[in-house]
């Protein structure tokens, strides 16, 4: 992916080398593929972590790894696909198409955006890192509640250093897109024009600004506590060991929002141009992001409905409140597909196939949003199967429709649509193989985070049955590499505009010439590459008659 | 449209990207100290007593002091920014100076007030809180004496006129942020624990 060719050279008359351009590169563009080849290597790293946990837990007793090193695996495969996979990969996308989308030359600080992308591999590493330090990597879970987490060895301060360094990239890059939506949009480009995804990533933006920083806070409270000689969370000098989950939930369910935006964004924008039909309702997708954004901030405490100290009624009735408006975005997404003149091309199938996981995913949180379902299901796999339905089938889905769609836009070339399509329906099939099951085991009572089960529990078969839908997603995402790679040593054929698109990244050549457009077309709607083509078509028209 | 004329056209419009960015910016550190009131007001209110036993009560002298010193330094600093916007460079220095030397003598006198206290960072959950919030106020106070003296260099080196002075409006939002975020911590710590 990390393949371009070389820029136009006409700014920059001493000729750099190609991997010194990559490192001190500013071009928006080029920062997009930076975060894609960072975040899918990471995903490689959380991707193998999480087929050792399956194959662990295969079959009852200890095979592979010990206790310990399972609560490694599973923290750092949590961590790392949440902080470093999904929300950068979003990110990066982000960075690619935001400037073009709305007409723009480059993102509003081009310098800040290099800081804020260099950011995450250190970070990334220094939170791998715990892996060789004194008592092993952070082992507290994604969520490291306390005293847990006060309790731990060095993994745990180079998790918090690493978290640190992510939480101050993502502010950063939030700064970033906000200022370069509201400031540098191209004439004619009005709020109400700018296309579905730079909402998504506005909205994300937003988020990211006002709960990253409560994590930051809760970061630093917790680094304090452990190296510092404070007592925030340690009962036994006055402390409160429930503030961190107050603390951690107030930023992570926001952030849950910060995971999945961008891909309704991308999911939005591809069902209606393989639909032929405009949005069923844009302003209807803008209002939902919006209000989505809002109530994001009065849920977090249904993650804690087992503890007991949280106003159940309130937090129970605010999350049941933000499915309404994530209940539009789908009559809004069946809306765009009624009557189209649907094509299935690869990125369709992943559009269509993260509707069909994400509303799961989506009527799995709406019964947890029940304390007396949550108190039944809490901290057990109906848990894991629910998140993964909403991040990996939703977003992951997403991203991966975003990522064909916009491929040759990237490259100047075609992804391969064979290979696309076994990677589809192997994913697709995998996915479900794999978390369906643990709805099941969730009811049957497994909990999570365990690296062993007895045998006479009725688990075992569908764990090996997740076992091998994950080795089955495993191979899917191979073909998807392998796709990547081979498209990438061919020539570049690919047009502007392969799938007759709306938005004005298509306005100008596969890959992007480094000022982005030479011309722009006028923009009087949300889809001005519409209108262009619409109106060389009248003309063409008109020639001939 | 050509790229030229886009460009072209963004300039004309005048757009204040670093100081949007400074508000954002500003609105993110508001939540980040917003988080450390909150695990204040909620540790306190599972606290048995406030403030807990043992504490040496907190002599509110010198901290009225530092609040004089740097809500006082927002209004210099402000006659400064009115100072650029008229053209007056002169004057606009001479406030910008002042503005740094209230901002080194609130770090100075505030260094000096935790030798007085009597109690340190490891005594219980009220030194937790007293030292972590205030020493990250202080280092926000270290950050805008340090992005305050770089726009002092501008300005020394004619860098800032009365239409481009972008860096100190931004500095001002981002020193006003330090200042009512004192005020919240001089309320909290002074005005509202009981004697």
């Amino acid at each position: 992916m990390a393949v371009t060719e070389a820029p136009v050279r006409e700014l920059a008359p001493e000729p750099r080398g190609r991997l010194l351009d990559w490192l001190t590169t500013t071009d928006h563009k080029k920062i997009g593929i930076l975060y894609l080849v960072n975040s899918f290597s990471f995903f490689a790293v959380g991707g193998i972590f999480a087929l050792l946990m399956r194959t662990e837990l295969a079959r009852p007793g200890q095979q592979l790894i010990g206790a310990h090193g399972y609560n490694e695996l599973f923290t750092i495969h949590g961590t790392l696909m949440i902080f470093l996979v999904i929300f950068p990969i979003l990110a990066g996308l982000g960075n690619y198409f935001v400037p073009l989308q709305i007409g723009a030359l480059d993102m509003a600080f081009p310098r800040i955006n290099a800081l804020s992308f260099w950011l995450l591999p250190v970070g990334g590493l220094t939170i791998l890192s715990g892996f060789v330090a004194k008592g092993g990597a952070a082992a507290c879970g994604w969520t490291c509640y306390a005293p847990l987490n006060e309790q731990l060895g060095t993994g745990v301060d180079l998790w918090l250093a690493g978290l640190i360094l992510v939480g101050t990239a993502s502010i950063l890059g939030a700064i970033n897109f906000i200022v370069t939506i509201l400031r540098m949009r191209a004439p004619g480009m009005t709020m109400m024009r700018v296309p579905v995804f730079v909402w998504s990533i506005l909205a994300t933006s937003l988020l990211v600004i006002l709960a990253a920083p409560v994590l930051t806070a809760g970061l630093i409270m917790l680094f304090a506590d452990r190296r510092l000689g404070t007592s925030f969370f340690d009962p036994a000098h006055g402390g409160v060991a429930l503030l961190w989950q107050n603390v951690f939930w107030f930023f992570g369910h926001p952030e849950v929002y910060m995971l999945i935006l961008g891909a309704w964004g991308v999911v939005t924008e591809i069902l209606s141009v393989f639909s032929g039909k405009p949005i069923f309702s844009y302003r209807g997708i803008v209002l939902s992001f919006l209000m989505i954004t809002a109530l994001s901030f009065t849920v977090w405490a249904h993650h804690m409905f087992a503890t007991g100290a949280v106003e159940l009624p309130f937090f129970s009735v605010t999350t049941e409140l933000i499915s309404i408006p994530t209940g539009v975005l789908f009559f809004v997404w069946l809306g765009t597909l009624w009557k189209g003149k649907l094509r299935f091309e690869v990125p369709m199938l992943f559009a269509l196939g993260f509707i069909a996981l994400f509303l799961i995913g989506g009527i799995d949180g709406v019964w947890a949003a029940s304390p007396a379902m949550d108190f039944a299901i809490h901290d057990t796999y109906w848990v894991v199967a629910h998140l993964h339905y909403v991040l990996f089938g939703g977003t992951l889905f997403g991203i991966m429709a975003g990522m064909y769609y916009w491929f040759p836009k990237m490259s100047g070339r075609m992804l391969s649509r064979k290979l696309g399509q076994w990677h589809f329906w192997l994913q697709f099939i995998g996915f479900n193989v794999t978390f369906f099951p643990m709805h099941i085991l969730g009811l049957r009572g497994m909990p999570r985070r365990i690296a062993d089960y007895a045998p006479d529990r009725g688990w075992s078969f569908l764990n090996l049955v997740a076992t091998v839908g994950a080795f089955l997603i495993a191979i899917s995402l191979l073909i998807f590499l392998a796709n990547v790679i081979t498209t990438l040593r061919k020539p570049r054929t690919a047009p502007p505009d392969p799938w007759q698109a709306n938005t004005l990244e298509w306005a100008t050549s596969s890959p992007p010439p480094p000022h982005n457009f030479d011309v722009l077309p006028p923009i009087h709607s949300n889809r001005p590459v519409y209108d262009a083509r619409l109106a060389e078509a009248r003309l063409t028209d008109r020639g001939s008659g | 449209m050509s790229a030229a004329e886009i460009t072209d056209e963004r300039v004309a419009r005048g757009t204040s990207g670093p100081i949007l960015g400074m508000v954002l910016f500003v609105a993110s550190e508001a939540m980040f100290f917003a988080t450390f009131f909150g695990a204040y007001f909620t540790i306190r209110e599972a606290s048995p007593t406030w403030p807990p036993k043992g504490i040496p009560h907190l002599e509110i002298g010198i901290a009225t002091v530092l609040t004089i010193i740097l809500v006082s330094s927002s209004f210099v600093l402000q006659q400064g920014v009115r100072a650029i916007r008229k053209g007056h460079a002169r004057r606009f220095q001479a406030w910008l100076a002042a503005t740094l030397a209230l901002g080194a003598s609130f770090l100075a006198l505030q260094l000096y007030d935790y030798s007085q206290l009597g109690f340190g960072l490891k005594d219980g959950i009220f030194g937790t809180l007293f030292y972590v919030m205030t020493s990250l106020h202080m280092a926000h106070v270290f950050g805008g004496v340090v992005f305050l003296g770089l726009v002092f260099t501008q300005a020394r080196t004619g860098q800032l006129s009365p239409s481009r002075h972008e860096s100190l409006e931004a500095g001002a939002i981002y020193w006003h942020f330090v200042d009512v975020v004192w005020v919240g911590l001089y309320t909290v710590f002074y005005l509202l624990t009981p004697r």
